[in-house]
């Protein structure tokens, strides 16, 4: 697999205005992500994840060392265009990404900017409207919509782009579990169907379970880095960066500090049930 | 309680109203507006109210939503209606009694102008309940882009409206938000002095403004997000493009002006 984005020394420093001093996010910063991998990243409030995902798209430009999307430098601007066309992004509020009053409108927004000729715009409306399952929605007004509708228009918006990769920040924060769910089951099919590749920032550990890769952020730097299983069983690791773990995990750790025999990185409900069975069994 | 506001509120229908491309509906009004004005007689409202009565019927829009729009006008017609009633002498002298006069004059006068008023009220709440807002603003950014050549920003000036009437009922179900959490603070809107009463807003409007510029911040990032850059080389989705019915409509409009003139002309 090729790497789509690359992170070379990344620095960035937020700049000094009024009475704050500046700011500095990251120093020497050196990531790659593969090309249609699902990864997530975590880490407390303030380590810097959602400033590192404006860098994939060029909201940001670093302040030292480069970030390539896809071969092309963020810092070129007159690749500007064609790197966010690659790049998706959706935010945590969606009413305050939503632009138009009619969902279609909405979703044709991207597209309409790009100057895409309309039958064809019509063509990736639909298409991308029926991939989140809104497309019977497509004439209501998105304020009318439940918090989790709303955010699967948003991605939808963003879709309808054709982009090879979606970077979502924390896009499940403001969302009930039903809409959690339904956002979360959206960009895996995202990922598995249509080969998207994900960049997913969440605080849920539960969310990053789901991913092929899971990166740690802490205080501007990657704290680990690896399978959901290599990283959620580095327990006392995340803990100290005071970052919770999977409940599955939280549990086998607990049994283990009371002298139980087990592993732990089974991380769905039903692996750590066998687990613990398993272990009860060997102990009889 | 601030959700009953209904700003442009549009009636969704499939009439031959409806399917008027915005722009027609637009310049429609128009001719409408200028022949409500030329109209002097019994004889041309009539064929103004007929014209109005024809496309409210056409368009399906219930009776009763055009007398709730003059609701709120009823102060300003009642106060035109007096006016012209008591400042316009001519004709004979009907009431003479303490410093009051009333001619037959004035009670023509007070009556045009009145009808006038509504009609020219429930002209315009015709065409925005028959007209989606965002038909609306795309009608204006198109009638208008000739302006584009003396550098007036025609779409720049759509946009910002059509994300002015996005916002309205974010903005007005925040602000519930806000009036119920101060007035679970113990703020009080509702005694008092009104000026006292214009001071128990602030608290609700500092908050307001201070997240209605969070979010056109995070609004705008989000546009940037997706390619937005300004009017140039945008394509839209829906197209306007005139169509069989436009004509007749036009056609209809001209003849409706070409009646008022007429009977302008003749002195009736």
């Amino acid at each position: 697999m090729s790497n789509l984005i690359k992170a070379e020394d990344l620095s960035f420093t937020y700049p000094a205005s009024g009475e704050r001093l500046a700011l500095p996010v990251f120093e020497d910063l050196n990531l790659e992500i593969d090309e249609g991998s699902f990864t997530a990243v975590i880490g407390p409030n303030g380590c810097g994840k959602s400033t590192l995902a404006k860098h994939f798209n060029a909201v940001l430009l670093p302040t030292g060392g480069k970030v390539w999307v896809a071969g092309l430098d963020t810092a070129d601007e007159e690749k500007l265009l064609e790197i966010r066309r690659e790049i998706g992004m959706v935010f945590q509020n969606p009413d305050n990404q939503i632009v138009a009053n009619v969902v279609e409108e909405d979703v044709a927004f991207a597209p309409e900017n790009l100057g895409v000729p309309s039958p064809e715009i019509r063509q990736r409306v639909d298409e991308a409207l029926k991939i989140v399952g809104m497309y019977e929605y497509r004439e209501h007004a998105p304020h009318l919509l439940s918090g989790g509708q709303k955010q699967r228009i948003a991605i939808a918006g963003v879709l309808a782009m054709r982009p090879r990769c979606i970077v979502l920040d924390e896009p499940t924060a403001m969302l009930d579990p039903r809409g959690r769910e339904e956002v979360i089951s959206t960009i895996t099919r995202l990922n598995r169907e249509q080969g998207i590749t994900v960049i997913l920032i969440t605080h849920h550990m539960r969310e990053a379970v789901g991913a092929d890769r899971v990166i740690v952020m802490h205080k501007g730097g990657i704290l680990t880095d690896g399978t959901p299983r290599e990283v959620f069983s580095q327990v006392e690791l995340l803990r100290r960066a005071g970052l919770d773990v999977p409940q599955t995990t939280d549990l086998l750790f607990s049994l283990r500090n009371a002298g139980w025999d087990l592993p732990l990185d089974a991380l769905t409900p039903e692996e750590c049930a066998e687990a613990i069975a398993a272990a009860m069994k060997s102990n009889n | 309680m601030l959700k009953d506001i209904t700003l442009g509120q549009y009636f969704p229908g499939k009439t031959v109203v409806h399917r008027l491309d915005p722009r027609t509906k637009l310049l429609l009004l128009i001719v409408y507006i200028v022949a409500l004005f030329l109209a002097k007689s019994w004889y041309s409202y009539a064929l103004v109210l007929a014209f109005l009565t024809g496309v409210t019927l056409l368009g399906k829009i219930p009776f009763k939503a055009m007398t709730k729009g003059l609701k709120p006008m009823l102060i300003f017609i009642i106060f035109t209606a007096l006016l012209n009633l008591f400042y316009t002498k001519g004709g004979t002298l009907l009431v003479d009694w303490w410093i009051f006069e009333i001619w037959s004059d004035g009670v023509r006068t007070a009556f045009f102008m009145v009808l006038r008023i509504m009609m020219l009220i429930c002209g315009t709440f015709l065409l925005t309940y028959t007209t989606s807002p965002i038909a609306l603003t795309d009608a204006l950014e198109r009638l208008l882009s000739p302006l584009k050549k003396i550098h007036v920003p025609v779409h720049e000036l759509a946009m910002m409206m059509s994300i002015a009437l996005r916002f309205i009922p974010t903005l007005i179900e925040e602000t519930d938000k806000i009036i119920s959490a101060q007035k679970a603070r113990g703020a009080d809107f509702e005694t008092g002095s009104i000026i006292r009463r214009a001071k128990a807003l602030i608290p609700i409007l500092v908050p307001l403004f201070v997240s209605a510029f969070r979010r056109a911040d995070e609004l705008a990032t989000a546009m940037e997000c997706r390619c937005y850059h300004g009017g140039d080389g945008r394509t839209r989705l829906k197209v306007l493009r005139y169509a069989g019915i436009d004509l007749l409509a036009f056609l209809v409009g001209a003849a409706l002006l070409a009646g008022v003139i007429v009977l302008r002309r003749f002195g009736l």
